[in-house]
């Protein structure tokens, strides 16, 4: 179970604190897919660093199955069983897609076979990316996809995908949630998903909205979809209305 | 043969070589030949000018998928040598040659090591060169290495020279000139690793010298502590030519990078590009590495060995 509490962060601008995540309170449970939306600059992407521990909270804790891991470092909350999927994944010169499996799979002696099932489940054609290197010579779709298998290579109990959709073409998106699909029907890891996409949205148990650095609202997902889609087919929808008062206020 | 620990872990880290290789060979070790092994097609004979010691390697015409291992090994401190190596490899030769330097100093002098080797590669040949140099030794002497390689490539001839000097050696003068002619290619990957007050500069030549020659290089460095390097690699095209030159740099510590590509075109039909970055590690990089369980040094050393594999 992944238990915020609390959860703030702060960042210093110019000498003025800005507030970025307020207070999260947050509670999933075990092998719940959930997924996190709201307006962009809403703090979604700060939140899913937090849990991972690329970003230090300024205030409030984070347990993760009962265990205290505000104060882990990256590699620490990594062993635990805690992965994170990259919005913009980084290119590595030199470094093979096949290393970059074998690293996030714990096994440097992956076979051609497993590199191939890994790249398969995110719809890349494994034959021709085994061997290449993570660097400048891949789209920003394949590489969002690469990062998206090495996240599926790790064994883990907690998956954060920030934005898994973005910049991958519809066919290969189809893959990608029918993926994700058959990941949850397993119910072995709890999975968190920054999204905004419908199909997506349509595969969670739990929809978290977040706006402003707070948890406006979460539910379960045909509670939460019917206030989404009535908001967004006003004039002045849910999320606008939102930002509009967290600017006002 | 030379079969003392310290001349098996040389002869292992330059030429990966475990025993007698197979073709032809020339084992060099301090200053005098250690081994040698000929085969038909194969020939090497020592030079007899006193003024320009060193030897001549003689390949037959259509020689297919033979190799030639030239390793040098010192482990001598104060020893300081310049030898020249020729290579006459005739036409439609398909070639693998192994050269590289091992300095094994124990002691306070400083031991040297400057080849000069010279590539005359026949028509429709092709030619692997791969070059490594390697430093070890609890010695407070020098490690020192200047290697100068020269290549003429005939009409439609091609050749991939590797080299790779990754850690121990403290001073590096390397000069590399390839003259390419007619539809004949030159792939030039430089792999350099600098640590400590090692100090390393390349300069190159590269010279389009016939329509549609083409060459590409390829340097990727890292630079660590207070280590310097400067690169300089020319491309010159003197014919309607192609040429490609990236340097990629990474830097650690206080070290110091100079990176200094050009192109220069003498003939209106020519094509050269060149890209250079010199840069630390990207903090993402390390990030992302780092959220599958690896250490922020782990991180680092993974990014490295990709880099320079």
């Amino acid at each position: 179970m992944l238990e915020l509490k609390g959860l703030s962060y702060q960042v210093e601008d110019g000498g003025a604190a800005t507030e970025i995540l307020k207070g999260i309170d947050l509670t999933v449970s075990d092998n719940k897919f959930i997924v996190i939306t709201g307006p962009n600059g809403g703090g979604k992407t700060t939140l899913a660093k937090t849990i991972m521990g690329i970003n230090q909270p300024t205030g409030g804790q984070i347990l993760w199955n009962g265990t205290d891991i505000t104060n882990l470092t990256i590699t620490e909350r990594a062993k635990l069983g805690i992965s994170y999927g990259f919005q913009q994944p980084p290119r590595f010169k030199g470094m093979r897609i096949r290393d970059m499996l074998g690293l996030a799979a714990g096994n440097r002696n992956l076979t051609r076979d497993e590199c191939c099932s890994y790249l398969n489940r995110v719809g890349l054609c494994a034959a021709d990316y085994v061997d290449r290197e993570l660097d400048a010579s891949l789209s920003g779709g394949e590489v969002k996809r690469i990062e998206i298998a090495s996240i599926l290579a790790r064994p883990s109990g907690l998956l954060i995908l920030d934005e898994p959709e973005a910049g991958i073409d519809l066919w290969s998106f189809a893959k990608l949630t029918e993926t994700f699909r058959i990941l949850h029907a397993k119910r072995e890891s709890t999975i968190i998903v920054i999204s905004h996409q419908e199909r997506i949205i349509d595969l969670a148990d739990e929809i978290v909205m977040v706006s402003g650095g707070k948890v406006v609202r979460h539910g379960p997902k045909e509670e939460l979809m019917a206030h989404i889609l009535a908001d967004t087919a006003g004039s002045c929808n849910f999320l606008q209305a939102v930002t509009c008062h967290t600017k006002e206020g | 043969m030379a079969q003392n620990k310290v001349d098996i872990n040389l002869l292992r880290e330059i030429a990966d070589l475990e025993g007698t290789p197979k073709g032809a060979y020339n084992i060099r070790k301090n200053g005098k030949l250690e081994a040698r092994g000929r085969t038909e097609n194969i020939e090497i004979v020592t030079k007899e000018d006193p003024e320009k010691p060193g030897i001549d390697i003689y390949i037959k015409e259509g020689t297919k998928h033979q190799s030639v291992h030239i390793p040098v090994i010192i482990t001598e401190t104060g020893l300081d040598e310049l030898v020249y190596n020729d290579f006459y490899i005739g036409a439609d030769c398909d070639v693998v040659i192994v050269a590289g330097c091992g300095i094994h100093n124990a002691g306070d002098k400083k031991s040297e090591h400057d080849g000069v080797h010279t590539f005359y590669v026949g028509e429709n040949s092709k030619v692997q060169y791969v070059e490594k140099h390697y430093g070890e030794g609890e010695g407070t002497g020098e490690r020192i290495m200047n290697p100068q390689t020269v290549v003429y490539l005939e009409k439609n001839a091609s050749i991939t020279l590797d080299t790779t000097q990754l850690r121990g050696v403290d001073s590096t003068k390397r000069y590399t000139k390839i003259v390419v002619k007619e539809g004949a290619e030159a792939i030039v990957t430089e792999k350099l690793l600098t640590h400590d007050k090692q100090k390393a500069t390349s300069e190159m030549d590269i010279i389009l010298a016939g329509p549609d020659a083409s060459s590409r290089v390829i340097s990727r460095s890292v630079a660590q502590d207070d280590s310097e390097q400067v690169f300089y690699p020319r491309m010159i095209g003197d014919d309607a030519g192609f040429g490609h030159v990236q340097c990629d740099s990474i830097l650690m510590g206080r070290a110091k990078i100079q990176s200094i590509p050009a192109i220069i075109a003498n003939h209106p039909d020519a094509q050269l590009v060149h890209e250079a970055a010199i840069g630390r590690i990207a903090g993402d990089q390390l990030l992302k590495l780092m959220t599958l369980g690896l250490t922020a040094e782990e991180a680092e050393e993974e990014i490295l060995n990709g880099f320079l594999r």
